[in-house]
């Protein structure tokens, strides 16, 4: 069955890493960058990226209108957010001397700091650029042959927090356990790349291509 | 477990083809750019750093399409660099699918390029590469310098501070090329990689030099790098990027 898949384009940055993985890990799809409000409503699935700075991802979101067409397309098919599009999705950020967000999960996105060491001492250097571990906290179809703890391609200056831990799909350890991954219903967001993280990454890709939006 | 150290095998471009020089000169043939950053991902490469090692002097910037055929095959963080000198630039690479872009001469004779690109698509995708030669005599206290056009000039500007000013501008990572080591196969300058990584915030890779396993080792333990980067001793199957991870998982390093 030919599926549709929209990668957002609100005009920050690459797409094309993310919608050649999934033309790779999905043959049959028609995979889509657009940022228009019909084609992403219309679509069967949609990816939200982003990278780079906060304040302009949420201005260039607020400006075409980006929020609300995320928001309810949200309540009906599956999502997959990004790096950027996963804190994009949060309460607030206080990157850019603090950014108010689209408020779909509960929680915020904050600094890994200047000053942050890691088990023996040593200074952690930032952004948080590398291959890191992911420890799964539950049980989901988009872990679905990826191995606990296997590793994935990371980078970052801010990562989120929340209190809400039902929401938490992953964790990783980087001066400090942070969140990597959540989920809330037909929602999965991921601060890592899967579209750079090799087999594992392109398998999460390949998992989100078949998910029914189901926990 | 923590962030691995990166292992980045290293494509010299010219003209389409993947070579590799000892000090520049003496260019030998490795191969399609595109098949070789296939093999180096299949094999479990962290990343792939692709330079175009002419287009700096020879006005040459035809990188765009190898980048685009490399996208669609290697899923794994690719840095392009090589004659870059404006946004514009920058943009054309990352639209083809580089996910980082290496700037290197035109940071020197622009630092508000680093800075503008920096605020356009963040620091995460600029990374400001840095050849630096040891310019110091014997028994003076150390010190380097920036060389500029494939390390033919010299700038007078010290690398250690340049690589500071860099971050303040906007860089994500520096690549840290020795040119005194480069292609000679003696290991990375361990003395200007240990400053510049202890001086700065962000990742450095090491570059220039790589002969044998335990070079990379040297790097990450006493040069304190976050990555290593290396181009002949796996264009030429000397060892394998499973041998090397192997190596430096031996020896105590956190490895993907």
């Amino acid at each position: 069955m030919s599926q549709t898949i929209v990668v957002i384009d609100y005009g920050m940055g690459n797409l094309h890493s993310v919608s050649k993985a999934l033309e790779k890990v999905a043959p049959g799809a028609k995979v889509v960058i657009t940022g228009d409000e019909q084609q992403i409503l219309a679509a069967d699935r949609i990816v939200f990226p982003g990278v780079g700075a906060i304040r302009d991802c949420m201005a260039e979101i607020l400006r075409l209108n980006i929020g609300e067409v995320v928001k309810s397309a949200i309540v009906c098919k599956p999502v997959l957010a990004i790096c950027v599009g996963m804190q994009a999705l949060m309460d607030s950020s206080e990157e850019n001397g603090g950014v108010a967000c689209l408020q779909v999960f509960t929680g915020n996105v904050v600094s890994f700091g200047e000053t942050l060491t890691g088990a023996q001492g040593e200074r952690l250097k930032v952004p948080h650029m590398g291959w890191n571990g992911v420890k799964q906290t539950v049980s989901h179809p988009l872990w679905h042959n990826i191995e606990d703890n296997t590793r994935f391609y990371f980078v970052h200056s801010y990562h989120v927090v929340t209190e809400q831990t039902n929401q938490i799909a992953a964790l990783t350890e980087y001066g400090k356990e942070f969140v990597s991954a959540l989920h809330q219903k037909n929602l999965f967001a991921v601060q890592f790349h899967p579209e750079k993280s090799h087999t594992a990454g392109l398998q999460l890709l390949k998992n989100f291509t078949e998910w029914d939006g189901k926990p | 477990m923590g962030l691995a150290k990166r292992i980045i095998p290293c494509l010299d471009v010219d003209n389409g083809r993947v070579v590799k020089g000892v000090k520049f000169e003496d260019i030998r043939d490795a191969g399609d750019p595109v098949e070789v950053a296939k093999r180096y991902n299949d094999q479990g490469a962290d990343e792939i750093t692709f330079l175009d090692i002419t287009a700096s002097h020879q006005q040459r910037d035809t990188t765009v399409h190898t980048v685009e055929r490399m996208a669609a095959e290697v899923f794994i963080p690719l840095t392009v660099g090589g004659g870059i000198r404006s946004c514009d630039d920058i943009r054309r690479l990352l639209n083809a699918g580089a996910d980082k872009v290496s700037i290197n001469t035109a940071a020197v004779f622009n630092p508000e390029l680093v800075a503008e690109a920096a605020q356009r698509f963040g620091s995460q995708c600029i990374v400001v590469a840095i050849d630096a030669k040891k310019v110091s005599q014997v028994g003076e206290e150390e010190r380097w310098e920036i060389f500029t056009h494939g390390g033919r000039k010299p700038t007078g500007i010290d690398a250690v501070a340049w690589s500071v000013k860099m971050c303040e501008y906007g860089a994500g990572e520096i690549l840290l090329t020795s040119m005194d080591q480069d292609g000679m196969k003696n290991g990375f300058d361990l003395g200007v990689t240990r400053k510049v990584s202890e001086a700065v915030p962000v990742p450095v890779i090491a570059s220039g030099g790589v002969g044998n396993l335990q070079h990379l080792v040297d790097g990450i333990v006493d040069g304190k790098a976050d990555a290593v980067l290396a181009a002949s001793i796996f264009h030429f199957g000397e060892y394998s990027l499973p041998q090397a991870k192997q190596y430096m998982a031996k020896h105590g390093i956190e490895i993907r």
